[in-house]
């Protein structure tokens, strides 16, 4: 019984926070109180609204083709085959995930932009004084997704290969089919569900980048920029339609993943042992092509650390930096003004994902565990901010909590330094929430039936069993949202205050101000703490996981 | 339903017996609409070890997790001791319960596992420590405290979970199919094992089965469940010689079931009748009493063997008879065996 009324005020709080904000804007893009389609209407007339749905739509495709491209040979070549250094490798080149967008953007500009190192070689080579390129538009957007996104399918494919049974390949073997054959009539079509999921997920983060298409597109617009623009340009009924438009797409994205989802828990079931590893014959030259690739890889994140070390207006046009020293560095942590983004993203990505640990882990335990008639409500609640675009949630966010109207749930948390928190907190729930549903489903309840049989009441059992169980799930899926809410752009950008800024507005304010040091050692600064709780999050899932 | 209540007028007269211990009067559980107990009543005398048999699907599991609590009845009462306890959280009831996968808490030590119950009760950090050891030892397993769950076999596993359950003292021990995850070769000695610590205790104890191997060695008594009703409960010879419905008649021991009309075994009633291969022998030649057949197969089971004789009628009949009694083609005539246990009679139709 309590537990009914608990489900039921937790899925009550959750809709206020998770779907209110949606309704509302979809309320105001349907002008009411005066209900009219007069601004859906208007995005259909203007070409340049149409034009950015289409580039959102064709660059996530585009990106997804490219990280297929990269993704699927990368993870074929770290599964089936073996030589020297794969293991270190095959981590490494897991790395970009772990980048914040905004950071990988800024480093690209760095690395291959009109004033980053490339160009400067070039122009040093050829004695040129132009730079020969401009890292601009569908080109460089596509660039930055196709580096971060195609560790979605590298990931995945490797996930599903390992899953995959040799029994399968030697029973084609054994009826007689080539290399070829097995491949394309039996690895690939029990990979389809994998391949699915990572096409779908690249397809949706792509739908969601801000970062790249922000900072590269220029005049080239895609939805969640158009959106931005929108705003500042005060065309707020516009916004709130592009935002509802937005919103359509991705549901539907998220409508497909599900289905494609429910087809994976099938390969699921697949147990075996996978073939043994084939040793390459030129393991030699495949290794070095490895490491090459990882230098490739990593050369942003070190490009980014050369540049923390150039002082302010000392490079101006030598191919490499003439003075290096821990000038920017010094400034970031002695200055208050330059340390306080950092201060404020620190307390801000901490609160709100404690906040998204309690409210998921609430959600799970009492959809699972109490078997609640609020479970579908509960999981769907909380994994709706995952399927929708950040830039989404930030305009919804500012719609509803700009107006004081406490009977309709309204307050006005704009310009306070509570509505950053609140917008990482929506963000989080996804993250911390899945974990939590995944890990006490895989947890055997009758584990916490047995602490009841030997008289520990349901707080005990809680705290000795179930909790300690679930904790490196927990602290995987919190050390994510950790992540995210640090690194966050999309919604800080909407939401923040000059008082509350975060590190990646800071460091978006100091790019505006040539001060590429401070930007790059901010960048730094985030990418360390990034891959911290990455490493983290990885060494704690490999130590003490819950029995299946 | 009430019909076949008197079918077995045995159960029922049980619980108002005043020597009983822990009593289940008339649980009925419903899943989806779906009966999963229908108005199982069992009573237990004290340190009684009673054995919950029947196939998957019978309600076995149902009826021992509405003993432990995890699971409410939509009716009927459930006492120890004389005291109600259906209402009673699990935490409250003080029964001691042992999970099919043992269900040992992975993240502690084997002996932090039997001290859980204790530090439960609030028992003092000293007597935690004795009472641990003394229940390892009571099965066998001293010194392993600071052992990991996972570092030790299936088997030591199986008597941890044992400790872990009596260590508190409860009430009453409940066991989940205790030998389903063991390999079969360890399974007989477990069994022995398991049915002397509960001796030893004098526990009274409730336990899950799907074997009928296990239900007799360790059961004083066993409860026959069949799709969520209580067929029968009886000593496992009560069970064999008399079965009270046609379910426990085929679902103990072996037999085969042959129309009653069938001369010199049945009893003329148009029903079935279900016989026991040792019931039956091979008769020398063609007689009013016996049934002609060819022996269409034989298990060897050393100095005897069970032969299948398809019968003229089309039925196929088991046989015990000395293994090289006929051989398979063989023109064979069957009957009644007056030494075996009885054929019993049930009407057609009946489950």
């Amino acid at each position: 019984m309590k537990s009914r009324v608990g489900s039921a005020l937790l899925t009550l709080f959750l809709a206020w926070l998770v779907c209110y904000p949606l309704l509302l804007t979809l309320r105001e893009a349907l002008g009411a109180p005066g209900w009219t389609l007069r601004w859906f209407a208007e995005f259909f007339r203007r070409p340049d609204e149409w034009q950015a749905l289409w580039a959102s739509i064709w660059i996530s495709v585009a990106t997804v083709v490219l990280a297929a491209g990269i993704g699927i040979p990368l993870a074929f070549l770290f599964e089936r085959a073996d030589f020297p250094g794969r293991r270190t490798l095959g981590i490494l080149i897991a790395l970009p995930v772990v980048l914040p967008p905004l950071v990988g953007v800024v480093a690209f500009l760095f690395l291959y932009g009109e004033s980053g190192f490339f160009a400067r070689a070039a122009m040093a080579i050829t004695g040129r004084k132009e730079p020969p390129w401009r890292l601009a538009g569908a080109p460089g957007i596509l660039l930055v997704h196709a580096y971060s996104m195609y560790v979605y399918f590298y990931l995945f494919t490797r996930a599903g290969l390992a899953r995959l049974d040799n029994a399968y390949l030697e029973a084609a073997a054994a009826l007689g089919a080539g290399k070829a054959r097995i491949l394309a009539r039996v690895t690939l079509p029990l990979l389809r569900p994998a391949l699915t999921g990572a096409a779908l997920l690249t397809f949706m983060t792509s739908l969601s980048s801000f970062s790249a298409p922000y900072l590269f597109g220029g005049t080239f617009r895609v939805m969640t920029t158009q959106i931005v623009f929108s705003r500042l340009n005060g065309d707020n009924e516009m916004a709130m339609v592009e935002t509802a438009t937005l919103t359509a797409v991705a549901l539907a994205g998220l409508f497909l993943l599900q289905r494609a989802e429910k087809k994976r828990e099938v390969a699921g079931a697949i147990r075996g042992t996978p073939p043994a590893r084939l040793r390459l014959k030129r393991g030699g030259a495949v290794a070095a092509a490895g490491w090459l690739l990882a230098i490739f890889l990593l050369l942003p994140h070190l490009t980014l650390l050369l540049v923390s070390f150039v002082p302010p207006g000392t490079w101006t046009i030598e191919a490499v930096p003439p003075v290096l020293n821990l000038a920017n560095w010094a400034s970031v942590f002695s200055q208050t003004e330059r340390l306080r983004p950092i201060v404020n993203s620190l307390w801000m990505a901490a609160a709100s994902t404690a906040l998204a640990l309690v409210l998921g882990f609430a959600a799970a335990y009492l959809a699972i565990r109490r078997r609640s008639a609020w479970r579908g409500p509960l999981e769907t609640l909380v994994a709706i901010p995952w399927a929708l675009p950040g830039t989404v949630f930030a305009v919804a966010l500012a719609a509803t909590f700009s107006r004081n109207a406490p009977w309709a749930g309204r307050f006005v948390l704009v310009g306070t330094a509570a509505i950053l928190p609140l917008g990482y907190l929506v963000r989080n729930l996804p993250l911390t929430g899945r974990a939590a549903f995944a890990g006490l489903r895989q947890l055997d309840p009758s584990l916490e039936e047995a602490g009841a049989s030997l008289g520990a009441t349901p707080w005990r059992r809680l705290r000795r069993i179930t909790i300690p169980l679930l904790a490196p799930a927990l602290a995987a899926g919190a050390s994510l949202a950790f992540l995210t809410a640090l690194g966050d752009f999309v919604v800080s950008i909407v939401l923040y205050t000059f008082e509350t800024r975060p590190i990646s507005i800071e460091i978006l304010s100091s790019l505006r101000m040539q001060d590429t040091g401070a930007a790059a050692a901010y960048g730094v600064l985030l990418a360390a703490l990034s891959a911290a709780a990455f490493l983290f999050r990885s060494r704690r899932g490999q130590g003490e996981s819950p029995p299946v | 339903m009430g019909d076949r209540d008197s079918a077995r007028p045995n159960h029922k007269s049980q619980i108002t017996n005043h020597k009983s211990f822990l009593v289940l009067d008339r649980l009925d559980k419903h899943f989806a609409g779906l009966h999963v107990t229908a108005e199982v009543s069992l009573s237990v005398v004290r340190s009684e070890i009673v054995a919950l048999l029947g196939p998957s699907g019978s309600g076995k599991t149902t009826v021992l997790r509405l003993v432990a609590g995890f699971e409410t009845p939509d009716s009927g009462k459930i006492s120890v001791e004389g005291e109600e306890v259906t209402a009673l959280p699990p935490e409250k009831r003080r029964f001691g319960m042992v999970f099919q996968h043992y269900a040992l808490f992975p993240h502690l030590s084997v002996g932090e596992n039997v001290a859980f119950g204790l530090e439960s009760q609030g028992t003092p950090r000293e007597e935690t420590r004795s009472r641990v050891a003394e229940a390892l030892a009571a099965v066998g397993l001293e010194g392993f405290e600071p052992r990991k769950t996972g570092e030790i076999s299936g088997g030591q596993q199986q008597r941890v979970a044992v400790a872990r359950a009596l260590a508190p003292r409860p009430r009453v021990l409940l066991l989940d199919e205790p030998f389903s995850n063991l390999d079969p070769a360890l399974r007989e000695r477990t069994r022995r094992e398991l049915k002397r610590i509960i001796r030893q205790v004098g526990i009274t104890t409730l336990f899950v089965t799907h074997e009928q191997e296990e239900a007799f060695e360790l059961g004083d008594r066993v409860a026959v469940l069949n799709a969520g009703r209580l067929e029968q409960v009886g000593t496992p010879e009560e069970l064999y010689e008399s079965p009270a419905t046609r379910f426990v008649a085929t679902f103990i021991g072996r037999s085969s079931v042959l129309p009653a009309s069938s001369a010199g075994i049945g009893d003329g009633s148009d029903g079935d009748v279900v016989v026991r291969p040792e019931a039956l022998r091979f008769a020398p030649g063609a007689s009013p009493d016996a049934l002609a057949g060819e022996v269409v197969g034989r298990r060897y089971a050393g100095r005897v063997a069970f032969f299948d004789v398809a019968l003229e009628g089309g039925a196929v009949v088991e046989v015990l008879a000395p293994s090289n009694a006929v051989r398979v083609g063989d023109r064979v005539y069957v009957a009644l065996n007056a030494t075996g246990p009885a054929p019993q009679v049930f009407p057609k139709g009946s489950k």
